[in-house]
């Protein structure tokens, strides 16, 4: 792999780790309120998915998407905007931390009612087989998305007129507060697209470098026309559902199986005990996959421990600059929303 | 020239139409293609533009309808048929949080250019679960225009519209209508898509109807003039938004208000109507709005109990001679 691409994506890695971080503690300063979903724990995947898609492909998402947006370019300070309600916001303030848009970038959209991202994506990825481009869908969803029907409905259209989509699954093994043994009937996720014969893996969702090289594989499927193409990328997440969720639920228990099965996410969980994981708590856990691409880029003396800092030094200065950015920008009035609502009405006068 | 054509000839030229004129036009839903559409509106068409133009689905309405707003968001012009009104339950996810909300949300980034057709209401002996009337389900949803089509000319006129419109368009067809005849000038100026008609003029009452409840109301006028009261008798066209301006104008003449509608009294479309004038006139009303409406019940299937459960020409003789007596 290119040392450029290894260093980018753990800077991406650190930003977003870094920018979610902040956004916990904007939300409780008041800078921030509603639903606010957050990604630590998670970055290999985003990061290693996206770092491989070309600018001409779409990204669909979820309600869990601030890293998407960061990675897929939309400015931190943009992002952060929009988390904070305010003009500047990717959306005008309209659409908040689950529903970033960015026309321009083709990321169509942060959805927030589970399983939405389906159907869109297979929509778009008509859109792109019609006209025989040689673009790409990427369609992210959670382990608690694959219970729903549109799940089902549109892995069976995507693979019966070759769609060119990449459902990737962030599996992080829990809808909200229910672990997948007590949601789904077969838990291995990957499993479940061999019904509609679309090629799937299982992958390392910790190891960045091990999602870019199976998102690499699938795009080149994809793009020669082979059909969509799914990714199971086991994860795990650090804090709780929101800001609103304690976490509560992921007994001591459900913990030891996971450490027992030697899962890469072995030391996250074991610190991550039953509660709210604590500032210490997630520092304590080494940052999991972020710790995982620094070693490997010191080992390979691509980056120096002083490197590393200035880097870390780095992305705290563009988080600053992003409140900073999002705290002098205006509140949206009325009338923007209005405007938001009627943008497609063009010539015609309505009574 | 006007040719007599039936209501589902009307709108397979105004497809057959679009389709040629722009190539990101597309067709989606269960037997549109091959089949050529439950009520023949996509007759033919297959074999002109090819499957990826008229695409048939699997039977998944809530995916195909939200695969047509993901088509729409990536520059298609998606026109959504949903084979009955009753089965859109299944795909209200797509058409009320994702169609109608992301140009919005997206803070006016996205075009929504999609058109969903339903055919609905009470045809013949089809039971409780294929004889739904959901207006009023669909028009208090922002972001959602309501069109609803009476004649083949407006058919023709409103699914045109509502292809090369960027705004999310509903069409709410209806069953027994299909397969009625009317005038069809192609070359005729389109009224705005949401403008309400007056189809006959009179000075007694005003009667504010839709869909093939016009018919209904037309014939009911007609045995009203026999007895001395003349009813002008207004077809909304479009239920979101509503033409208040046509139907004031109109009370301002009459001084009674009589809606007909298909759909049952409570909550229904026609006690927004009502709502809305009384705001809009309450001192040019001579009497008390009236609605002459379904009667608060699933469809029976049994004919006799499907013809007395839903509005009757009869039914608004009398209410229309209770208010003007």
């Amino acid at each position: 792999m290119e040392p450029d691409l290894m260093k980018t994506m753990l800077r991406d890695m650190l930003l977003a780790r870094a920018f979610e971080e902040r956004a916990a503690q904007e939300y409780a300063q008041g800078n921030i309120a509603g639903f606010l979903h957050l990604y630590p724990g998670e970055e290999a995947v985003a990061v290693g998915v996206l770092r491989a898609a070309e600018p001409a492909d779409y990204i669909v998402s979820t309600y869990r998407e601030h890293v998407h947006a960061l990675v897929r370019g939309i400015p931190p300070g943009v992002v952060m905007a929009e988390l904070f309600g305010r003009k500047d916001g990717c959306c005008g303030g309209m659409g908040g931390s689950m529903h970033l848009f960015d026309r321009e970038r083709r990321f169509m959209g942060g959805y927030a009612i589970v399983g939405e991202t389906f159907p869109v994506a297979a929509g778009i990825g008509y859109a792109v087989a019609m006209r025989g481009l040689p673009e790409a869908v990427i369609c992210f969803f959670g382990d608690g998305a694959v219970n729903q029907g549109t799940f089902h409905e549109s892995l069976n259209m995507a693979a019966l007129w070759k769609l060119p989509v990449l459902f990737v699954c962030e599996n992080n093994h829990y809808q909200i507060g229910t672990e997948i043994h007590r949601h789904s009937a077969v838990a291995e996720v990957h499993k479940r697209a061999c019904a509609y014969r679309i090629p799937a893996k299982r992958i390392d969702g910790m190891d960045v470098l091990a999602v870019h090289d199976a998102t690499i594989e699938a795009l080149e499927q994809i793009r020669v026309g082979n059909g969509p193409q799914l990714l199971e990328c086991e994860t795990y997440r650090f804090r709780g559902h929101s800001m609103a969720d304690p976490g509560s639920y992921r007994p001591r228990v459900e913990l030891q199986a996971f450490e027992s099965n030697e899962d890469p996410v072995k030391i996250a969980i074991a610190e991550t005990v039953a509660g709210y994981p604590s500032e210490e708590q997630i520092a304590a856990a080494g940052s999991g996959n972020i710790e995982r691409l620094s070693g490997e880029l010191q080992r390979s003396e691509l980056l120096t421990v002083a490197q590393l800092e200035a880097m870390k030094k780095e992305v705290a200065e563009v988080v600053e600059e992003a409140v900073r950015f999002a705290g002098n920008s205006p509140e949206p009035v009325m009338a923007d929303a209005r405007a938001a609502l009627d943008c497609n009405r063009h010539d015609e006068v309505l009574i | 020239m006007a040719d007599e054509v039936y209501y589902w000839q009307a709108l397979n030229r105004a497809l057959d139409m679009e389709l040629a004129a722009d190539d990101s036009v597309i067709v989606l839903g269960e037997d549109v293609g091959l089949y050529g559409g439950s009520y023949r509106v996509t007759e033919g068409l297959y074999a002109k533009y090819g499957e990826w133009r008229l695409r048939d689905t699997p039977i998944s309405e809530g995916s195909f309808t939200g695969l047509g707003v993901g088509a729409a968001l990536a520059g298609l012009r998606p026109v959504v048929e949903i084979m009955t009104i009753n089965f859109a339950l299944l795909a209200f996810d797509a058409i009320v949080n994702m169609a109608a909300k992301i140009p919005f949300m997206s803070g006016g980034q996205f075009p929504m250019p999609l058109a969903v057709r339903m055919p609905g209401g009470v045809a013949k002996q089809l039971a409780a679960q294929h004889s739904q009337r959901l207006e009023q389900m669909l028009m208090n949803v922002p972001g959602l225009r309501i069109a609803v089509p009476a004649t083949p000319q407006d058919a023709w006129w409103q699914l045109r519209q509502a292809i090369r419109s960027d705004e999310p368009i509903i069409l709410l067809e209806h069953e027994l209508l299909y397969f009625s005849k009317g005038k069809l000038e192609p070359q005729r100026e389109a009224p705005p898509m949401h403008r309400a008609r007056v189809h006959r003029k009179g000075a007694d009452l005003t009667i504010i109807t839709w869909s093939r409840m016009l018919d209904l109301s037309l014939r009911a006028a007609g045995k009203l003039a026999e007895k001395g009261i003349e009813a002008e008798v207004i077809d909304l066209r479009s239920l979101r938004p509503v033409d208040w301006q046509c139907c004031a104008a109109s009370l301002q003449k009459t001084h009674r208000l009589l809606v007909v509608e298909e759909d049952s009294r409570f909550a229904r479309a026609g006690a927004e109507i009502c709502a809305g004038l009384a705001e809009r006139c309450f001192y040019e009303l001579d009497a008390v709005p009236q609605r002459v409406a379904a009667q608060e019940i699933p469809i029976p299937f049994n004919a006799a109990l499907e013809a007395e459960a839903i509005p009757r020409v009869a039914d608004i003789v009398a209410a229309a001679e209770g208010m003007c007596g």
